[in-house]
């Protein structure tokens, strides 16, 4: 392995945040034609690092080679022109465009001072026959499917030449057989020459896509390694810096009678079309049903359907024996709901309050919080000391506004508040989304101790492995509708890969 | 453009032109009257057409922009002073004063806008906090400045106003002029000529240029644009500013073109009218033009039915009071935001501070 | 044991605490105001003034004498009522322009209740009855002002700050025509547009003989206690703010948002309309045209510089009160014109909205979060 062969290099990148070290002295190469994994858990400091590469943050300290030569990243616009493309997380593309329009933002041409869409259309399907990228110039890409967006991105990055490929973590919205499908793809860009950094934190695919393996662990390098040097247990233990127990101890579920009814539930997304297309499933007390799928099959417009976030358009939900179907979430909660919303920030929370407030955020009006109209502050603050305790909340006072807290933390607050209360069913919405690997532990624990205190449990979640180590039994949810159902001991991640596929119902 | 909107507007305009009809066809031919609302209508449209196009690009770059009304008042005031200085002091000829003062309107709304968008994007103040700041503060510069200019002796002007340059002239459009009794619609200002091919232009610029591309991902999803090497915050600027260019020639409608005076709060609510406008046409020229000329048509409305109101039967007596007729086209307006004409989809990113 | 922080967020002592708060909190709206008036006095000299005399003459006629502290009170009242209108409307992430209109319309239907009502009914009024009527319905006035503009965005998402702004117009539109017509004061020789006296049943009394300030005033310290207290200590005050600040998270909590909305705005309204019965009741004792033009900007650049809480928002409607009132004496004693007034109060206003300007200059650093309140057009 000459230096010769290494296309790109960081040496020494370090990054300050206010109140965090994001990259501490961060060395990194990528070598020609290989498929590079950057492994760690979330706020591991993997991101920054690629921003920096890509332009879109500045480093403090350390230098960027490529090709041997320093350069200088200070914008998007000077990677770009280097060869280095990005395909991000969370998708930069504008739904209300075209996929051509999207390719050509910022690198537009133009035909006597109009946009050129038609050259621009034509390339678009040059580059997607060489690659076997399928996508459309004409569609929408608010309209399309989440793979499909996905190949629009990496097309984009083809488009402007690039030769240096960063993925940041691009199979959290795929089904495992997509998954396989985009590393075929990647495969055939290496043979061309290009190289790939492949950013994720799921332990499975690292093993089977890559050439090496760098790992990083709160903003540091903790050591690059090849496949056939590892396994996934050194993997973790290299991410968390201690053993981790990678499976969720707990004992036999012992399901009692029905919690939640949900018979052929319709319901309509905010763009106007069925999400919803006729869902049934029951919950029973003590077990834990998970629902897994692919985002964008239904799933968020499920939860919102149940906690009262969204109306239905035809169908019943029945809560212990009470027709909750088309309710608003105050009385569905007081008959027992539970819940732990997809998005934290948004709807979990009201960042401005303090700890204290949010966690009577539901129950404020409720005695001993309230008589009457009057608050009744210190049983608000009795309760914050209580819960803080309980749940371990690391904050420094329950006064604190809870976007000063770690999203662990903010998480633990929402579990908290929802747990402590009186209730019958819990829905959890992927509860540890962007969470690290401590309080993912934490979270976990928590959902198996209700399912054993006799509370029902619906599980929502994109993470296959997360929905596999707690359910009792799992459901697969595509295209708004429920397309099976197994008890978990029956499932494998082949058959439940394709059933959220959508096909081989077996 | 969609037809249920187009139909709506088609509507509103049929029945209060329909209305001014009837009352005046005691008086005068028919399509006469027709015509001359019409005329009247694409004028007094002007301000609300160019307020609109203001409104629709920043917003479409991602800046929720309430002080049209006070960009439009401060350019009123001080493209009318120009014009007034270069008559007066340094004797220019009434035409070229004019264009002068046309020309400063322009550049007040530009000044006016540059501040807006200082406080908006390098500051992050709340965008309507914002525009609020812009409205009151031009209500207090022009207001002081006028009574400090035309009121107090010891002023350049010597305490008195003086005579205006009179108002932009008529331009008669050829051909289009010549047809027999409708040609009358074709002969209009300079100000109301610009604010139609502006619009036609706007359309192009937004949606079939590099500019227009850019300016458009900046307000749908500023992030996705930074990704590309695009300079949020520089669209962000350019755009506002030129939305106060768009504003400031709408300030100069009213005392270049309309009347050649200058009165305290004399655009009336009309900039926060463009803003309905905007909203009723999807954030798009030629719908923003279209609200705009309903705006237009209840204000000939209002305009007409004062000509004729001897002529008004005993029952619609009310239609005589000016106060009453006067509330036509605010009650629109907020008919319009209720959304009876359907959603409208605002740009993603509209009023959201980007950070990076 | 407790450490720094712990024990400045600790519930215990909370004088202290409220005083430090209250120092951190004031010092940049305090600042604001110093720079727009070193400003204002840069304006002052660019037209020919001396700053100094002029800022003499207007803190002389603000707060130099008993007399002046009583005009600037008698002043601050609608101001009072007028900032607490806005300021609770933007704790629950509303914008009321329409405090304008509000406060005309509670004006002219307690002046038509001060009156026209003892000469309907054929009989005088007691105080204690004629006074709250006219209260009470003139409050009732505003409180539909700001209700319709409430539902309308509750349920059709029409956005409430262009919505304000129209009702205002259309306010403005019937107080003119009232006031030129059936509710004009026809004494011999009127040509003004103003209703005419209202009888002494419906006035506010003095609180000392010779001077104006009346009771209004005291009953605007009273409601600012009470807005704080609804805000804070109640549950409809946490709905308020919750809206406010995570209208989604409200929702989700089980909050019924679209009641809360049209809530906080009604409330607003009926804050905005008491500062019109004050004008009528306690202020002119009549209404003319004209009064209400400005008081809606005025309002909202008080909340803005009372930091929305409602002690802020009196400190700031004294300050405003002084500066209308002290600008008369001013124009008196220096020629300056009062209109100046109006430009320092907008540079205040900037400054305030942009903090970080003030910030800048002065090496402050940030503390607490911005206000927001755009959220787009929705739809």
């Amino acid at each position: 392995m000459t230096d010769d062969n290494i296309v790109l290099q960081a040496k020494g990148i370090t990054k300050r945040f206010p109140g965090v070290l994001a990259n501490d002295k961060v060395d990194f190469d990528l070598k020609k034609g290989e498929i590079h994994v950057l492994l760690g858990e979330n706020g591991a400091g993997k991101t920054t690092l690629m921003n920096i590469l890509y332009g879109l943050y500045n480093q403090d300290e350390g230098e960027i080679l490529v090709n041997g030569k320093a350069v200088k990243v200070d914008t998007p616009n000077d990677s770009i022109a280097l060869g280095i493309g990005m395909v991000h997380q969370h998708f930069m593309l504008i739904p209300v465009f075209t996929v051509a329009e999207n390719i050509m933002l910022g690198d537009e041409t133009t035909k006597r001072g109009m946009l050129d869409r038609q050259a621009v259309s034509t390339r678009v399907k040059d580059l997607s026959h060489q690659h076997g990228l399928a996508v459309n110039p004409e569609a929408l890409v608010g309209q399309l499917p989440v793979g499909a967006q996905q190949r629009v991105e990496i097309v984009k990055t083809l488009y402007r030449n690039a030769q240096i490929l960063i993925l940041d973590e691009p199979t959290a919205v795929l089904t495992p057989q997509e998954a396989d499908e985009l590393f075929v793809i990647m495969r055939g860009l290496t043979e061309r020459g290009v190289s790939i950094i492949f950013i994720t934190h799921k332990l499975k695919e690292v093993l089977a896509v890559s050439d090496r393996i760098t790992v990083m662990r709160a903003g540091r390098v903790v050591g690059t390694v090849t496949p056939k040097q590892t396994n996934q247990a050194k993997l973790a233990s290299m991410m968390v810096g201690r053993e981790v127990i990678l499976k969720v101890q707990k004992g036999k579920a012992k399901p009692k009678e029905q919690i939640l009814n949900v018979e052929n539930l319709h319901a309509i997304d905010n763009r106007g079309l069925e999400s919803l297309r006729g869902v049934s499933f029951e919950v029973r007390a003590g077990e834990v049903l998970g629902i897994a799928g692919v985002q964008g099959n239904g799933q968020t417009e499920l939860a919102e359907a149940l906690t009262g976030l969204r109306s239905t358009k035809s169908g019943q939900v029945t809560l212990m024996s009470t027709d909750v179907t088309g309710k608003t979430p105050r009385p569905i909660i007081e008959t027992g709901l539970a819940h732990i919303p997809e998005d934290r920030q948004k709807h979990g929370l009201v960042l401005s309050y303090t700890v204290a407030d949010n966690l009577v955020l539901c129950n404020y009006y409720l005695p001993p919080f309230a008589r009457g109209m009057v608050l009744q502050q210190e049983a608000v603050d009795t309760n914050a000391r209580r819960l803080i305790e309980e749940y371990d909340v690391r904050t420094p006072s329950p006064y604190v506004p809870t976007s000063k807290l770690s999203g662990g933390n903010q998480q633990k607050v929402i579990v908290a508040r929802e747990l402590s209360r009186d209730i019958k069913l819990l829905v959890a919405s992927q509860p540890t989304r962007g969470l690290d690997v401590g309080s993912i532990e934490y979270i976990h624990k928590q959902i198996i101790a209700m399912r054993d205190r006799g509370i029902g449990v619906l599980l929502i979640s994109a993470e296959l492995d997360e929905i596999m180590a707690l359910s009792d039994r799992i459901a697969v949810m595509y295209r708004g509708k429920i397309v099976a159902t197994v008890p978990a001991s029956e499932a494998t991640r082949e058959k439940l890969g394709l059933w959220m596929a959508g096909s081989g119902i077996d | 453009m969609d037809w249920r909107r187009f139909s709506v507007i088609a509507l509103v305009i049929a029945i209060l032109f329909t209305v001014v009809l009837l009352i005046g066809q005691a008086r005068d031919e028919p399509l006469v009257i027709i015509t001359s609302l019409m005329a009247t209508t694409i004028a007094v449209a002007t301000p609300l057409t160019l307020g609109a196009l203001s409104g629709i690009f920043c917003e479409r770059a991602g800046v929720v922009n309430i002080g049209i009304e006070g960009m439009m008042l401060g350019a009123a005031f001080f493209g009318w002073l120009a014009a007034i200085y270069m008559n007066t002091i340094f004797e220019m000829p009434p035409l070229l004063s004019l264009i002068v003062g046309v020309i400063g309107a322009i550049l007040t709304g530009g000044l006016f806008a540059l501040l807006h968008a200082v406080l908006s994007i390098t500051y992050k103040v709340d965008q309507i906090i914002g525009g609020t700041v812009i409205n009151i503060l031009a209500i207090g510069i022009t207001g002081f400045l006028n009574r400090q200019l035309f009121f107090e002796s010891g002023s350049i002007f010597g305490g008195n106003v003086p005579h205006a340059p009179g108002v932009l002239p008529r331009i008669q459009i050829p051909f289009l002029v010549n047809i027999p009794v409708v040609g009358r619609i074709f002969e209009q200002q300079p100000v109301a000529i610009s604010a139609i091919l502006l619009v036609i232009i706007s359309h192009y610029v937004l949606f079939h240029t590099r500019w227009g591309l850019r300016t458009r991902a900046v307000g749908e999803h500023p992030k996705a644009a930074d990704t590309v090497g695009i300079n949020v915050a520089f669209m962000r600027y350019a755009n506002v500013v030129i939305g106060g260019f768009l504003a400031g020639l709408g300030g100069a409608y009213f005392t270049l073109e309309s009347v050649p005076s200058f009165e305290p709060l004399l655009t009336n609510g009309r900039g926060f009218i463009s803003l309905a406008a905007m909203i009723f046409g999807n954030w798009s020229p030629f719908g923003a033009w279209a609200a705009a000329l309903v705006f237009g048509a209840s204000q000939a409305f209002q305009i007409k039915l004062q000509l004729f109101r001897d002529v008004i039967p005993a029952q619609w007596a009310f239609l005589q009071n000016s106060y009453i007729v006067g509330l036509t086209p605010y009650i629109l307006t907020m008919l319009i935001l209720t959304g009876i004409v359907g959603k409208t989809i605002p740009p993603a990113a509209d009023g959201v501070p980007y950070e990076k | 044991m407790q450490s720094n922080e712990e024990q400045n967020n600790s519930r215990e002592n909370p004088v202290k605490k409220l005083l430090k708060t209250a120092g951190n909190t004031m010092l940049v709206p305090f600042l604001a105001v110093l720079t727009a008036l070193i400003v204002g006095g840069v304006v002052i000299a660019m037209v020919g003034g001396n700053p100094f005399y002029a800022y003499l003459g207007l803190f002389q006629g603000a707060f130099g004498s008993a007399k002046a502290w009583s005009e600037t009170a008698v002043w601050a009242s609608p101001y009072i009522f007028a900032g607490l209108a806005v300021a609770l409307a933007f704790k629950g992430g509303l914008f009321n322009i329409g405090a304008e209109g509000q406060l005309a319309l509670g004006a002219v239907v307690a002046a038509w209740i001060g009156y026209a009502l003892p000469d309907m009914l054929g009989v005088s009024l007691p105080t204690i009855v004629h006074l709250p009527l006219a209260i009470g319905l003139g409050i009732l006035a505003g409180a539909l002002w700001g209700a319709i503009p409430g539902a309308l965005k509750a349920y059709t998402g029409g956005h409430e700050v262009i919505n304000t702004i129209m009702m205002n117009y259309i306010a403005l539109n019937m107080v003119s025509f009232l006031l030129n017509g059936p509710m004009k004061d026809k004494s011999p020789g009127n040509v003004i547009a103003r209703t005419p006296e209202i009888a002494e049943s419906a006035r506010f009394t003095p609180i000392f003989e010779g001077f104006r300030l009346h009771w209004g005033f005291v009953l605007a310290l009273i409601v600012a206690v009470v807005v704080w207290w609804l805000l804070w200590k109640t549950t409809l005050g946490f709905e308020i703010r919750t809206v406010g600040s995570n209208p989604d998270a409200a929702k989700y909590a089980g909050i019924n948002v679209k009641r809360t909305i049209i809530l906080t705005m009604t409330l607003s309204g009926l804050l905005a309309g008491l500062a019109g019965v004050i004008e009528v009741t306690g202020l002119n004792y009549r209404h003319e045209l004209g009064f209400s033009v400005g008081y809606g900007f005025d309002a909202i650049a008080i909340a803005l510089l009372g930091k929305t809480h409602p002690l802020g928002v009196v400190l700031a409607a004294i300050l405003f009160a002084g500066m209308r009132n002290g600008g008369t004496r001013m124009q008196f004693l220096t020629q300056i014109p009062v209109d100046v007034i109006s430009v320092i109060q907008g540079l205040i206003l900037l400054f305030v909205a942009a903090d970080a300007i003030i910030r800048y200059i002065y090496r402050i650093r940030a503390r607490e979060e911005r206000l927001v309140l755009t959220r787009g057009w929705g739809g």
